[in-house]
């Protein structure tokens, strides 16, 4: 969302702005950016998403996922198409008509793009490559009805949308800030539907009122929400600033006293929560948990220490097939005889122990090699894993591809049983092990250690000659992200019960470093945002998010995610401060040459300037 | 030890002369730490298993029934030569197509030193784009007797004008931006380039295998060359990959382009201030790389008539393989590699693990080619043939 949040000059009001006309507008832009939107038109409708999601419903009646899916796009479109860069010294154009103007003909190009889709399918017929080329997409695009009706409906709405994208620019901040606030929460109502029965589900009259008996909101029930996230939102919004500022600007006894309360609110909800809420979500809490661990230990080889491992899952493979050995009771028959069938937890601490050993194994080739190849070594590490795994040949060791089933339940004596049976069980086992972890991570963060892989990320170069022992300090980073990825891999062979080579695809390090990358790399708080938000909704590689429609599309979501955040926000949703000046390293050095504080290409501060004033602008 | 001092020198933005005296000032002073150690064995182990398997299996050759055979694998039988000729054949055609991929992941990386992981794809829309057209001519009955010839052509072509689009405006959309930036984004951002296009393709088409239609029985007939006998489809391989490297050779070297290409590689900088477009060459080093994958993509169609929207990801990291061995930015080198990683990946596991009592070894034809890029990194980090990379990105 950071176009929502860009930096118009005209707010502040520092430039001077010009008035243009309201049809003197950079047309060669309009065509490339209604092009644009024709063609993500194009893509969607094509990719099945509109036909696939449409039985999702977001307004009861009104409108279903897979038409909110298309008709997103000239929205944005007519949004994106307003965003001018404004270069240092040059005055920026007033906002008015003409964004409205530009909107419209984006809008409208991208409706033609559909009115001709429609049309070409109505006379053509090639389905054979293009499998969702089909008469439902056909109907669903002429709203069940003739071709014309359809033709005029998508160039009106289309026109429509792409004004009010870009009249979103024309609205004060706090309007247009309050309307956002407005959308995502009709929107995340809706998709929180199954969430908010569960929890609600002894008040009828409110699920009757939000909630229609097929899914999706009612529309009384979109307009409540629409007019009390509104309302909050224009009243509140200066209230919860204030808020943070407060609790940011506190610091001593009573600061951890704030955090202590906060930490205890949110675990005493996380302990009650699975109470009320169903198997269903049970579930799925239990897997944002086992994804949850599995990042925060990625966060500390990528984000802590700038090791690209895309082998990860290697080490969620080796805790799970551990453990499935130790516990099961007949693993595979090359087994020794004196091979002890352990308890659940005596197994976790010898997975931790092979999973450490396993880190030091793939650490100790790779450290030294550049940071690219290190990523693709990693990866091959991960597939020969795997593969070996698969292979005949420890056939009688790990079950090739039948994999090793009738792994026991873990058990802990008198407080219970973890299986899959009971979700919750589960969900709390994956709760004890997360809360370890982000301890573990907040330790380390802010240990020697931690220091020393944050210097090494910035600087390999530097970090050594400052008397880090960068080898050993990387290698700890690949053993700490191994274990933790082991616990991972022990609960989910105790969870699903049954292990196989096809769980550990090199995929899942995929999923992971999106997880890491969107939520903000190198930051606790970010990974936990990263691994609710992207599993909770959109689901992890096999397992379904609450967006269960959505399993055919996630991947491919995940990837253009994964693209955007790099292009236009590499420090993820939550950034940490010191790694978003690494990677804004070039913006900062201009804007501070901009202001006069660095006059030498190599960035040290120029005559006559503070010195303290370039001690954010790192050296070229 | 190669490795560890070529990796000494890691300065950055340091003059030259420093950097020499830094390195070889820790070459000398660096003590043996556990790391090293261990690494050393690691290389030990790795030879000793290449050594003892060659052993093995040249002792089986002479007589199946020895005593360490026996005791290792009461099955071994050895292999007969007309087995290790096919093996050595199908290797070198898979080979050829590594090393067409490679070129491309070669150049780039040259040229902007970082790995385009979705050069894969860019070979995968050859193969499929391929698929589709000679379906469509297979419908329409020209992919047989006389017209077969015509209809590859048409085919190759239209993978090739998809390959080298889809790099151009990967390029354009997704590297472009982060010219500059350190240097994990570009490659974490050609991850997700290459997530999303394998799922674009299985969202627009379907996630099935397809099958390329039958090629006729002159091009799958086995013909006999050198006391070779060879598929017709594979000596087609080996003549277009080597019409492409050929043609790519005079590109690279006896054209204007091609040495404005070799300039940005050398020092994108200098090139600049020289008058060379940097953007336009970058831009036709993708599209270079993209065509070779292209064909590739087809060759790959013809040999093993199957493509599926994941077909590029593991050819993709072997060509990247290929590349390393043979040294990246060196050209010749990614060939040169591409085949030895294809005959490798096809003899191996037959000549040096089945006789070491590992059955089923050729499922471990994969984790064999990614043993190689481990082994290469570990014992000459350059490549076989040496790298060829710009000032900065040798760091």
């Amino acid at each position: 969302m950071s176009d929502l949040i860009s930096n118009d000059m005209t707010e502040d009001g520092s430039n001077e702005l010009v008035d243009r006309g309201a049809f003197d507008l950079d047309w060669n832009r309009v065509g490339r950016m209604g092009a644009l939107a024709a063609l993500a038109m194009w893509f969607v409708s094509l990719s099945g998403m509109p036909v696939d999601l449409d039985s999702r419903a977001i307004i009861d009646p009104d409108l279903s996922l897979g038409y909110l899916a298309l008709v997103v796009i000239p929205v944005i479109f007519g949004w994106l198409v307003g965003n001018e860069v404004v270069l240092e010294g040059m005055a920026a154009t007033k906002r008015g008509p003409r964004d409205v103007v530009a909107g419209a003909a984006v809008g409208l190009l991208s409706g033609l793009a559909t009115a001709i889709l429609l049309v070409l399918i109505n006379n053509f017929d090639i389905r054979d490559p293009l499998v969702n080329w089909s008469p439902d997409l056909l109907s669903l695009l002429t709203f069940g009805r003739s071709n014309a009706f359809g033709i005029f409906v998508w160039l009106l709405l289309s026109a429509v949308l792409g004004v009010a994208g870009a009249s979103l620019r024309l609205l004060a901040p706090r309007i247009r800030r309050a309307i956002i606030v407005v959308l995502v929460s009709v929107l995340s109502m809706s998709i929180f539907q199954a969430v908010i029965d569960d929890l609600f589900g002894a008040i009828d009259p409110l699920i009757d009122l939000l909630y229609a008996k097929t899914g999706g909101l009612t529309r009384q029930g979109a307009i409540v929400i629409a007019v009390v996230s509104g309302g909050l939102s224009l009243t509140g919004r200066g209230r919860i600033k204030a808020a943070r500022d407060d609790y940011a600007a506190k610091t001593g006894p009573e600061r951890t006293r704030q955090t202590a309360i906060m930490l205890a609110i949110t675990t005493v909800l996380l302990i009650v929560l699975p109470f009320f809420t169903g198997k269903i979500i049970n579930e799925l809490l239990a897997n944002v948990g086992i994804f949850l661990l599995l990042a925060l230990g990625l966060n500390i080889v990528v984000g802590l220490a700038g090791i690209l491992d895309l082998g990860y899952v290697a080490f969620f493979a080796v805790g799970g097939y551990t453990t499935a050995v130790l516990t099961a009771a007949r693993p595979g028959e090359s087994w020794p005889d004196w091979l002890p069938h352990t308890p659940w937890i005596v197994a976790l601490l010898i997975t931790i122990v092979i999973a450490a050993m396993v880190g030091l194994f793939i650490g100790a080739p790779v450290i030294r090699m550049r940071g690219d190849y290190l990523a693709i070594v990693t990866l091959g590490f991960g597939e020969i894993i795997r593969i070996l795994f698969l292979s005949d040949w420890l056939n009688g060791f790990f079950g090739g591809a039948q994999g090793i089933i009738n792994i026991p339940a873990a058990e802990f004596g008198f407080i219970g049983e973890v299986s899959g049976v009971s979700p919750r069980s589960v969900f709390y086992l994956v709760l004890v092990f997360a809360a370890i972890a982000i301890y573990a991570s907040w330790r380390l963060e802010r240990s020697r250690l931690g220091r020393a892989w944050m210097a090494i990320r910035e600087d390999e170069s530097v970090a050594e000659a400052m008397g880090i022992n960068t080898v050993n300090a990387k290698l700890m980073a690949f053993v700490v992200g191994a274990v933790l990825a082991s616990f991972a891999g022990a609960i989910f062979s105790a969870k699903v019960g049954s292990i196989f080579p096809s769980s550990f695809l090199i995929l899942i390090s995929i999923i992971i470093l999106v997880v890491v990358i969107v939520g903000g790399m190198g930051n606790i708080l970010g990974v936990i945002v990263g691994a609710v938000v992207l599993i909770g909704i959109l689901g992890g590689p096999r397992q379904p998010g609450l967006l269960t429609e959505f399993s055919e599309y996630k991947l491919l979501i995940y990837g253009a995610l994964l693209i955007w955040m790099m292009l236009q926000r590499p420090e993820g949703l939550v950034p940490n401060v010191r790694r978003s000046r690494e990677l804004h390293q070039e913006e900062f050095l201009q804007d501070a040459w901009l202001k006069g504080e660095v006059d030498h290409d190599d960035g040290t501060p120029g005559d006559g300037v503070d010195p303290d004033g370039g001690t954010e602008v790192a050296p070229a | 030890m190669g490795g560890v001092t070529s990796f000494c020198s890691r300065l950055e933005g340091v003059r030259e002369g420093e950097e020499a005296l830094t390195s070889a000032v820790r070459a000398k002073a660096a003590p043996r730490t556990g790391v090293d150690w261990f690494l050393l064995l690691m290389r030990v182990v790795l030879f000793s298993v290449i050594i003892f398997g060659f052993f093995a299996f040249v002792w089986q050759q002479f007589d199946s029934n020895n005593p360490l055979a026996r005791q290792i694998n009461p099955d071994a039988t050895g292999l007969k030569s007309d087995q290790v000729k096919g093996l050595f054949v199908t290797g070198l055609s898979q080979g050829a197509m590594y090393g067409l991929i490679a070129l491309g992941y070669s150049m780039v990386y040259g040229v902007l030193g970082f790995i385009n992981f979705a050069h894969g794809e860019v070979f995968m829309l050859g193969a499929f784009s391929g698929f589709i057209t000679s379906t469509k001519l297979d419908q329409a009955g020209y992919w047989e007797g006389n017209a077969f010839i015509p209809s590859v052509l048409i085919a190759v072509l239209v993978a090739l004008v998809v390959s080298t689009s889809a790099a151009v405006i990967m390029e354009r959309v997704a590297y472009r931006p982060l010219r500059g930036s350190p240097r994990l984004i570009p490659l974490i951002t050609s991850i997700g380039v290459s997530f999303f296009i394998q799922n674009t393709v299985i969202v627009l088409f379907d996630p099935g295998s397809k099958s390329y239609p039958r090629p006729p029985d002159w091009m799958t007939d086995q013909y006999s060359i050198l006391s070779f006998d060879i598929e017709g489809t594979k000596i087609a391989v080996l003549i277009v990959a080597a019409l492409s490297m050929a043609g790519l050779w005079w590109f690279v070297e006896r054209t204007k382009t091609g040495k404005a290409m070799r300039a940005v590689a050398e020092d994108r900088e200098i090139a600049s201030l020289m008058g060379i477009d940097v953007n336009k060459t970058i831009v036709t080093t993708f599209a270079v790389g993209g065509a070779m994958a292209g064909i590739a993509g087809i060759l790959w169609g013809l040999l093993f008539r199957s493509v599926t929207a994941t077909t590029g990801f593991l050819p993709g990291i072997k060509a990247f393989t290929a590349a390393v061995v043979g040294g990246v930015g060196n050209l010749g080198g990614a060939m040169a590699g591409g085949v030895s990683l294809g005959s490798a990946e096809a003899l191996a596991p037959l000549v040096l693990l089945e006789p070491l009592g590992i059955n089923g070894a050729s499922q471990l034809r994969d984790a064999v080619a990614f043993t190689l890029l481990i082994l290469v990194l570990l014992v000459k980090p350059t490549g076989l043939f040496g790298e060829k990379l710009s000032a900065d990105d040798r760091a």
